[in-house]
């Protein structure tokens, strides 16, 4: 059996956070009534004229600088006709010859823990079509032209990656750095981030590109992963049995999990570029590129890097903390009052994620902020760990509190309880002398040396305490009184 | 480069992408005209432009841009009072399936 190199590349086009459209004032809110939102600019009236979106440049410029890329000065919308129902126009105005971004690149982190860097070709502005709803209109489409006219940069990869995985890991750092940087809400259900992947298989060892097929609107990690395998697969089995990949456009059909051709390139259309008459080329300064980088945030790599150098976490738990940036800045409230950054890495990455796992709940701005537990609280919390207060087992009991709304400061939910850890000897120490009382065979045991059974003498006291007696207090106690 | 004559063939294939339903009685007549097009664009070949960068608009002004902010109202029932069909917000066109 040959062995076959996987040859693949992105284009993801990612929806930027704007209040209004690229070219037009109309609104860009998601789920609004069909055609409430499409003006006459969208509509693709006689007469109208083309306005740019002066938020779609903040943000272009912003991603170019978070990849490094070169911004051009000079930018030039271009026309690309093509005639469909979703675009009443006749035409998409995107960027061709001389888009806003080039160049640039990212390193993602794969599951083995190495690098790989991917170069990004482009990125370029572009406007959104309408959606076509093809039932429930007894053989006619039905068209919804809200989303035409939203504005969407297209990031455009170098075939750089090698396998599904190093496919969805580049898809998922892009994601990541968008909403890290304001430049989309991010939200795949919404088709914010939509992936073309264009994908090609050749001899292990060979330098000439295969053929390509490009699968369209994958709008999924999950199935730009299978759909990136069953075309290799398929390629790997024409190939294999003496036929010849075709250059087509391909649907990814997420219910039966394949791909299917849509059009194929020898007779695709002509899209007849021409620069866009309506819009001059925008120009933009050295100190307009200076001002939207002194707004961005400090990027995923850096925040990544500072959590392992300033709270002295492991990388795998600074990449899950970081995640999002409200996460990340939860993170930091917590370690900040709790005093522990490690501790607080460990409860918000096991406890905190944990529940919100259980509850289906994603680590977004939107959820960590309606959620009950406050950062405060937290961090608070895992300071009457610290401070001897409460044990961690009893603060998990606090934090199902805190959680559930049942209390909002741990403070006063402690005292109200009665949850204080008992670390005094006075008060521990006639129960200990009962457990031990109560156990003579346990106790003559732990004489004779069989000192694991210290884990059974201080789960005793805990059950009699109810988990308030502070373990290490006890443990020390039972030893005392049994060895002494 | 050599000038390009256009057969019979390439006609029906442009008619096709650009949609169009064309005679077959005035295929050989457009294939005539489309050979005068294209010698006339490769007589511009001709002219040296080497050292002249592409020019995407004749004015040297820049694109203003303009504020991100919602200025169109919903006006729907106008547009849609115009439209051939609709339905429930939508408008409808005859059925398209790629």
């Amino acid at each position: 059996m040959q062995d076959w190199e996987i040859v693949i590349g992105l284009e993801i086009h990612t929806q930027l956070k704007t209040k209004s459209k690229i070219f037009s004032g109309a609104s860009t809110d998601f789920g609004a009534a069909p055609n409430t939102q499409a003006c006459a600019i969208d509509l693709g009236f006689p007469g109208v004229l083309p306005t740019v979106n002066t938020r779609v440049y903040e943000k272009a410029v912003a991603f170019g600088l978070g990849i490094g890329a070169t911004i051009n000065l000079t930018s030039v919308f271009d026309r690309k006709n093509y005639f469909y129902p979703d675009s009443p126009k006749g035409y998409q105005i995107t960027q061709l010859e001389t888009p806003i971004v080039v160049g640039g690149s990212v390193d993602v982190v794969l599951k083995d823990g190495s690098v790989k860097t991917i170069q990004v070709t482009r990125a370029h502005l572009e406007e959104d079509a309408g959606k076509s709803m093809h039932e429930d209109y007894h053989g006619q489409t039905g068209i919804d032209l809200n989303r035409a006219g939203t504005p969407l940069l297209e990031i455009v990869s170098e075939p750089d990656m090698r396998s599904a995985e190093e496919a969805v890991a580049y898809a998922r750092y892009i994601h990541q750095l968008v909403t890290y940087l304001g430049v989309s809400d991010g939200d795949m259900s919404q088709g914010s981030l939509r992936c073309d992947a264009n994908v090609s298989i050749r001899p292990m060892g060979t330098e000439a590109l295969g053929t390509r097929t490009e699968t369209k609107n994958v709008n999924s990690f999950r199935f730009l992963e299978r759909a990136i395998n069953y075309e290799v697969e398929r390629q790997i089995a024409v190939l294999e049995s003496g036929g010849r990949i075709r250059q087509e456009t391909r649907l990814y059909d997420s219910d039966k999990d394949e791909t299917r051709p849509m059009r194929s390139k020898e007779t695709a259309t002509d899209y007849r570029y021409f620069p866009e008459p309506d819009l001059l080329p925008v120009h933009i300064t050295q100190d307009y590129i200076d001002a939207v980088r002194q707004q961005m945030p400090e990027l995923p790599a850096a925040k990544i890097q500072r959590f392992v150098r300033d709270y002295a976490l492991n990388e795998a738990d600074a990449q899950v903390l970081a995640s999002t940036v409200a996460l990340a800045d939860y993170f930091e409230t917590v370690a900040r009052v709790g005093g522990d950054g490690k501790l607080a890495a460990n409860w918000v990455r096991v406890e905190l994620l944990g529940q919100m796992n259980r509850e289906s709940l994603t680590p977004s701005a939107e959820s960590l902020g309606a959620i009950s537990l406050s950062a405060n609280a937290l961090g608070m919390l895992l300071a009457r760990i610290k401070d001897g207060t409460i044990s961690g087992k009893i603060a998990k009991t606090v934090f199902a509190a805190l959680w559930h709304g049942e209390a909002t400061d741990p403070d006063t939910y402690i005292a109200t309880q009665g949850l204080t850890q008992v670390s005094n000897s006075d008060e521990l120490a006639p129960i200990v002398d009962g457990v031990i009382a109560n156990n003579p065979q346990q106790a003559a045991q732990y004489r004779e040396g069989k000192t694991k059974l210290m884990g059974f003498f201080v789960g005793q006291v805990m059950q009699q305490t109810a988990g308030k007696a502070n373990p290490q207090q006890v443990s020390e106690l039972v030893q005392q009184r049994l060895l002494d | 480069m050599p000038p390009i004559t256009v057969t019979q063939d390439l006609v029906l294939a442009v008619a096709e992408l650009s949609q169009l339903n064309i005679d077959g009685a005035d295929i050989d007549g457009y294939a005539a005209d489309m050979t005068k097009v294209l010698a006339l664009v490769e007589q511009m070949h001709g002219v040296d432009t080497s050292d002249i960068a592409p020019m995407s608009n004749p004015t040297d002004a820049s694109q203003q841009l303009r504020a991100d902010e919602v200025t169109e109202p919903d006006q729907r029932e106008r547009f849609q009072a115009i439209a051939p069909e609709t339905d429930g917000g939508f408008y409808l066109v005859p059925r398209v399936v790629e």
